[in-house]
């Protein structure tokens, strides 16, 4: 049945500068404006923006708060510090079978004026309802609130080396400092084109870069400051396509491909999303099984030496033994050609290892790479 | 546009050579609709194509296109230099950028197909 899709608040920009709109989980979101290719080189060259609105931010208070998150979540929520962020995922055993819901990143914001602690969990677009129900279905009868603020909120990434500066442009020196001082996984607050946002240290495409929350009315005065400020020093909005292409090079799991419901969190090299250490989220003894005895498929990178790139769902050969499948691939246009991150068995898992994509009727030879694919200069920030 | 040209609705254009062969191509619309492209797979000449069977394929950064036989034949050329060249379908879709000559089995199969108005009206009336 075809439901109406829900709009951030800048659709009218996107569609307004050519964006080519397409439902993505339920939104109406620009796949890209003019060229993925120039959108991801501008985004690696100079800085790029992007409405990531769609992405579910929902917000979790009281004096309770970190206790009943603590019992959630695979990171450890206890002890988190004010303009802490960590990647976490969200496990459920609903009906006693522990699956991964959501990958998500948790922050812990400045305290409510009484005193009370606030945090903020940003989940994927298409897992925000069920995460919703879930985390609703365990809330305890006091010390808690919680509410999903998605469309109450906006919110917008901007990448690149010149991020930081262009962001801080429209911020008072005191705020633009705050900013550029901010370490990577951290947050804090700041008024940004004259719009209060939760700025945070944080982003999918392997460059540097904030990402910044603001109220929905804030949100096309805030791009549209962002943009002009930046588009004269090579600044481009991008879309979902060139965000995909961007964050493949930065090796970056995508929930829904690499990552999945029975995914085994260590096999896709996210043993650091899980902290087991005396803890007991939802599915602990079973993560911490998976832990102690390595199985099954591991997640690698898969270089082409061909432009054309294997999909979600095309096999890994190695003669006549399929050896694994893709997860996501595409053309990769900072390394001018095609990469793939694939589950494969653990035999051929090594780097430097020889397979081939079956790509439709015809096989491409690939060779098996480290990720991430593309890692930005970190002397240059 | 050239005006002798002829458009399946999945976009290939037609235009008549002598002695009963056809040029084909790809729609400018679908160039730009395509966008990013990376890769193009041609055809063996000699190969027999039925009207609507795919005889090639197109990717961008995003997909993977089939190409479409837009009459029956038999493939008797085809622009080898294209696939290490595929800007020029964006700079010159109805000239340098052609794809392949078809010798058509029944040069009525044209009929078939829209003409220029046709295709426009048909394209103008699709969102990208």
């Amino acid at each position: 049945m075809s439901q109406s899709l829900l709009e951030t608040p800048l659709v009218e920009w996107h569609v307004a500068h050519g964006g080519r709109m397409v439902d993505f989980a339920g939104w109406r979101m620009p796949v890209q404006y003019a060229s993925i290719v120039e959108e991801h080189l501008a985004t690696r060259r100079a800085a790029g923006m992007f409405d990531v609105s769609h992405m579910g931010r929902l917000t979790i208070g009281g004096t309770a708060a970190v206790e009943w998150l603590e019992s959630l979540l695979t990171r450890r929520v206890a002890g988190i510090e004010v303009g802490r962020v960590r990647y976490t995922l969200v496990t459920s055993d609903a009906g006693g079978r522990p699956v991964v819901l959501d990958d998500a990143l948790i922050s812990r914001d400045t305290d409510a004026p009484d005193g009370t602690t606030r945090l903020a969990l940003v989940v994927n677009a298409s897992n925000r309802d069920r995460v919703v129900a879930w985390l609703t279905s365990r809330l305890p009868g006091a010390g808690v609130t919680f509410a999903d603020r998605t469309l109450a909120t906006a919110m917008i990434a901007v990448q690149g080396p010149l991020a930081i500066q262009i962001v801080g442009s429209l911020c008072t020196p005191a705020d633009a400092a705050r900013i550029a001082g901010l370490g990577n996984y951290r947050a804090t607050s700041a008024v940004v084109a004259g719009c209060a946002a939760a700025v945070s240290r944080t982003g999918y495409t392997g460059e540097d870069g904030v990402e910044l929350v603001v109220d929905a009315a804030a949100a096309t005065p805030v791009w549209d400051a962002v943009h002009a400020a930046g588009a004269p020093l090579g600044l481009r909005a991008c879309g979902l396509g060139a965000r995909d292409t961007l964050r493949l090079e930065a090796g970056m799991p995508l929930y829904g491909h690499e990552l999945r419901e029975d995914s085994d969190p260590c096999a896709i090299g996210l043993d650091l999303a899980v902290n087991l250490d005396g803890r007991s989220f939802p599915g602990a003894g079973h993560y911490g099984s998976l832990r102690n005895h390595p199985a099954g498929r591991v997640r690698v990178g898969l270089t082409f030496e061909s432009k054309r790139s294997a999909r979600e769902g095309d096999a890994v050969m190695q003669g006549e033994r399929q050896v694994g499948i893709v997860t996501s691939g595409s053309f990769a246009p900072t390394l001018g050609t095609a990469v793939a991150m694939a589950m494969v068995d653990r035999d051929v898992a090594s780097p430097g290892t020889a397979v081939e994509g079956v790509i439709r009727d015809s096989r491409q030879p690939a060779v098996v790479t480290p990720l991430p694919f593309y890692q930005r200069d970190k002397r240059r920030a | 546009m050239a005006a002798d040209l002829k458009f399946a609705k999945t976009h290939e254009w037609v235009r008549p050579e002598s002695g009963g062969v056809l040029t084909v191509g790809i729609s400018s619309y679908a160039v730009e609709a395509l966008t990013d492209l990376v890769f193009m797979q041609l055809p063996a000449v000699g190969r027999k194509v039925k009207a609507g069977e795919s005889f090639g394929e197109i990717e961008s950064v995003k997909a993977v296109s089939d190409l479409y036989a837009p009459i029956s034949g038999e493939i008797v050329e085809v622009n080898a230099a294209l696939p290490g060249k595929l800007e020029t379908l964006g700079k010159d879709p109805y000239g340098e950028g052609w794809v392949v000559r078809i010798k058509a089995d029944n040069p009525t199969e044209l009929d078939g197909l829209l003409d220029r108005a046709a295709y426009e009206s048909l394209v103008g009336s699709q969102p990208h």
